[in-house]
């Protein structure tokens, strides 16, 4: 075989290869959307009647709460990113952070200090390369996210908002995920969670239905101080999961465009291959007819 | 026909039971309480402990609730909890040796979890 040739055939098996791994990558991917749009859809009663408990105590009460009216003058804000833990999920990170990045600038541009958390592996590299600081970091459960992660995470978050600014806590609170619309649409955005927005809160709660007035047990600071932490983890945890729908479909869409790819590849490739294997035989047989007709002038020759 | 009110307990990554009752009892931080259709628009923190619902058709369904909320309006009763479990869900021996374990540990936290597991048991 020529070197041509071998060289051609090692390529196509190498991209043979790399092909079935992203071909694998890509199904494993498609399954977990189905498992992680599934947790989004159970996860979303308890958001719902949560988000309806908020804004019924926050309308109908005359309480004022550090969680739901913002301060005159906010100056130091918190942004919470989430992104993957692993890469091979095309653009996915990389937009999360740059939507993060946006808001980050916009903060500051209305002159607050920004105090960034980073969920996910691929957040905290990109700010460590660039040795940004970070407040907080959690890792490691981004493709399958539990209540318990949320919770976790969720923690330093409302303690930093219950504090006083002046002593290290914050007066906004800011995520920014990746939305999960659809297979083919997943959008970075940023949230504003506190303080609360009473009209969105309203919205997502209940189409202009007109909320009770509530009899509060024991009262209703009481329920509030309850009920908002519960809101900040319930609404983490909603985002972690869109979060993970979003990784996986970004990941299948990645891979898909890999395994097609190399198809692309091994396709041209056989055909570099064909040629140089035909060029080969070409060749060969000129050589043949060369030196068989040689033999034959140079016998004729003798013969005379 | 009796007036019913539509329970739903959720937890938070499950909604656990759903259905028309004529009482729901539970546990709230100033004590119990028991809703009945047309109670008043009610908003409450709960404690950790059994929750007892006493269903339309006769039966009644015990769960356990680890804190939560409890939020009664218009003849809708919604039970919000980071963990609910019904009592029939609950592995006994499980939840026992829980809480041994968590006893030796001196766990309060999972200590208590485990109480309340087996104190829903012991309702139903």
């Amino acid at each position: 075989m020529g070197a041509q040739l071998r060289v051609y055939k090692r390529r196509i098996r190498s991209v043979t290869a790399t092909k079935k791994i992203t071909k694998a990558m890509e199904m494993i991917a498609a399954s977990r959307i189905v498992k992680a749009q599934r947790q989004v859809a159970a996860s979303t009663p308890y958001a719902t009647e949560l988000t309806r408990a908020v804004t019924a105590v926050a309308t109908g009460s005359t309480t004022k709460h550090p969680l739901t009216t913002g301060t005159d003058a906010p100056a130091r804000a918190a942004v919470l990113l989430i992104t993957s833990d692993r890469g091979l999920a095309g653009g996915y990170s990389s937009n999360a952070i740059k939507a993060a990045e946006r808001l980050t600038d916009r903060l500051r541009g209305e002159g607050k200090e920004v105090v960034t958390y980073v969920i996910g592996r691929k957040g905290v590299a990109y700010y460590g390369f660039r040795e940004r600081k970070i407040e907080d970091s959690w890792t490691g459960f981004t493709d399958s996210p539990t209540y318990a992660d949320a919770k976790r995470a969720a923690a330093p978050l409302i303690e930093a908002v219950t504090k006083e600014t002046a002593e290290g806590g914050v007066d906004e609170l800011h995520i920014v995920f990746t939305e999960f619309v659809s297979m083919m649409t997943q959008n970075p955005v940023d949230n504003r969670m506190l303080p609360l927005s009473l009209d969105a809160a309203k919205e997502e709660a209940g189409k202009g239905e007109i909320l009770p007035l509530f009899d509060f047990e024991p009262s209703a600071e009481d329920v509030l101080d309850a009920l908002l932490p519960r809101y900040v983890e319930s609404r983490i945890y909603n985002a972690l999961l869109q979060a993970a729908a979003s990784e996986h479909a970004a990941r299948r869409r990645a891979m898909k465009s890999a395994t097609d790819n190399a198809g692309e590849l091994i396709k041209s490739l056989s055909r570099l291959a064909n040629a140089a294997r035909q060029a080969e035989i070409t060749q060969e047989i000129s050589e043949i007819v060369g030196g068989a007709s040689a033999l034959a002038d140079a016998t004729a020759g003798s013969d005379k | 026909m009796a007036a019913e009110l539509h329970v739903e307990l959720v937890a938070a990554d499950r909604s656990v039971w759903s259905g028309e009752a004529t009482l729901v009892v539970a546990r709230t931080t100033s004590g119990d309480i028991g809703v009945m259709p047309g109670h008043q628009p009610l908003l409450g923190v709960l404690e950790s402990g059994p929750v007892t619902i006493r269903t339309s058709d006769g039966g009644t369904v015990v769960a356990a609730v680890h804190g939560g909320f409890i939020s009664f309006a218009d003849d809708k009763l919604s039970m919000l909890a980071e963990i609910a479990e019904l009592a029939d869900e609950i592995d006994v021996q499980r939840a026992e040796r829980a809480l041994e374990r968590a006893k030796s540990d001196t766990d309060a936290a999972s200590e208590r979890r485990a109480e309340v597991r087996l104190r829903a048991v012991a309702v139903r």
